[in-house]
């Protein structure tokens, strides 16, 4: 379903990432700082690295042999940050309907899975962090991507909010069949949500890990945040 | 001085302001995308050419457009085959105002680009919207206050533009005279200074207006955005 094989530096940091995964919610875990979103830009379009092949179904995204590389919307990604990225002039149903195709479906079913009803006609600037990432979630969602990728979606939000919007993200893995790449640095959440686990240290990824492996392996506080960002 | 003569020459500068602003806007927009973007070879050369107006002795520019747009000019001789000279003429009028006025139009538009956040476009390329898409549904709307107040300030100095504009077009009353040259000429005559001090009054007027529609236009760009 997905592969993604690449090499690169950022500055001096090497970056090394060689991922098969299937359907699901495929995770990459690590700290702060390790390369965790730089691999998800790169299959995003938004980092270029030296070497690599990203594959996605059956469309190959990059290809630095063959000289393949799709500028990022041609991509057909949802991507979601640790910060919702609304646009700020555009309501909330603006926001939803702004990757949207004309005469494509599953309005009511994202704005239900996500309840999103009431918020529908606000600005932006009106959303609470949690209500913002779930418009973050549908808008991503709705403008039919291929696969989503969400880098720390829940990092922003605090501990009360991101019980809040946890749930959705299993709605969204049990009711759609959309892969999910999961990129985030707590345990918890990952042992919530994932069918397949990388770990990644320094840029580099390290392992490949069944959820009840990871579960053994990676003990609490293994992994201590540094910075506060999910770079 | 005359009712008809002084509203003559008041819409006469508005035609020419007016004018400068209507080609000169869209431009300032393209260049100052421009130079809010990713560094190229020559953006430095292009930026100080841009501000250069800002700098020169308007009675330099305004020699400067007489050598490349007057009749014999580089780009006058070609453009005067088709019809389309500038010399003594309103629209040369509105070159020179447009050209003075461009740098002051180009700097709070780039600095609107240039202060958005990048991740509004990365987010939107993702969403697979195409490069124009992204520009005239997330760059341009959110860079609209720095349009604005870019254009208020273009007006008011096309307006008010003097020394490129006598040295290029001359002060021809009914063609090229705009309110500057008028209140100008009329303080050079013995018994002008009563007809000078309407035109004067005007031209504060005219001034305020456009700063309280810039105001008005903000606010209301304001309220759009807090709905």
């Amino acid at each position: 379903m997905l592969t993604v094989k690449l090499e690169g530096t950022i500055g001096n940091f090497p970056i090394a990432a060689d991922i098969e995964a299937g359907v699901g919610v495929t995770a990459i875990y690590g700290p702060s700082g390790a390369g965790k979103s730089t691999i998800l830009r790169a299959i995003a379009g938004l980092w270029q690295p030296d070497r690599g092949f990203i594959q996605v179904g059956e469309n190959v995204l990059l290809d630095t042999n063959g000289d393949i590389d799709l500028p990022t919307e041609k991509r057909r990604l949802g991507v979601v940050f640790q910060e919702p990225i609304l646009f700020p002039h555009l309501s909330v149903r603006a926001n939803l309907g702004f990757g949207m195709k004309k005469h494509e479906t599953g309005w009511d079913g994202v704005i239900e899975m996500l309840d999103l009803g009431d918020v529908i006609d606000r600005m932006p600037r009106h959303l609470s962090g949690g209500e913002a990432q779930r418009v973050a979630l549908g808008r991503a969602i709705l403008s039919d991507p291929q696969i989503l990728l969400l880098d720390e979606p829940l990092t922003g939000l605090d501990d009360a909010r991101r019980a809040h919007v946890l749930p959705y993200l299993e709605r969204l893995r049990d009711e759609t069949t959309i892969p999910i790449v999961y990129v985030s640095h707590h345990r918890d959440e990952i042992l919530q949500l994932a069918d397949l686990i990388f770990t990644i240290e320094s840029g580099t990824v390290t392992g490949e890990l069944t959820p009840g492996e990871f579960d053994k392996k990676m003990r609490p506080n293994d992994v201590t945040r540094q910075d506060g960002a999910g770079k | 001085m005359s009712d008809p003569a002084v509203w003559s020459i008041v819409l006469l500068s508005l035609q020419v302001s007016c004018m400068a602003m209507v080609v000169a806007l869209p431009l300032a927009v393209v260049i100052g995308k421009v130079l809010a973007g990713p560094g190229f070879f020559g953006k430095a050369f292009l930026s100080a050419l841009v501000h250069l107006p800002l700098v020169l002795p308007p009675v330099v520019t305004g020699y400067a457009l007489l050598v490349l747009f007057g009749r014999r000019g580089w780009i006058g001789s070609l453009l005067d085959q088709w019809g389309l000279g500038f010399t003594f003429s309103w629209t040369g009028a509105a070159l020179a105002a447009g050209v003075m006025a461009f740098p002051l139009i180009v700097r709070p538009i780039r600095l609107a680009f240039e202060t958005q956040d990048a991740r509004l476009n990365e987010m939107a390329a993702t969403l697979g919207a195409s490069r124009a898409r992204r520009f005239f549904k997330i760059s341009l709307p959110l860079a609209w206050p720095g349009i604005i107040a870019g254009l208020v300030l273009g007006f008011a100095k096309a307006l008010g533009e003097f020394g490129a504009t006598i040295t290029f077009v001359s002060n021809i009353p009914g063609e090229t005279q705009t309110l500057s040259l008028a209140i100008y000429t009329l303080l050079q005559s013995p018994r002008g200074d009563s007809a000078a001090l309407t035109l004067i009054g005007i031209s504060i007027v005219l001034s305020f207006a456009a700063i309280l529609a810039s105001e008005w236009m903000a606010n209301s760009n304001r309220r759009r955005l807090e709905q």
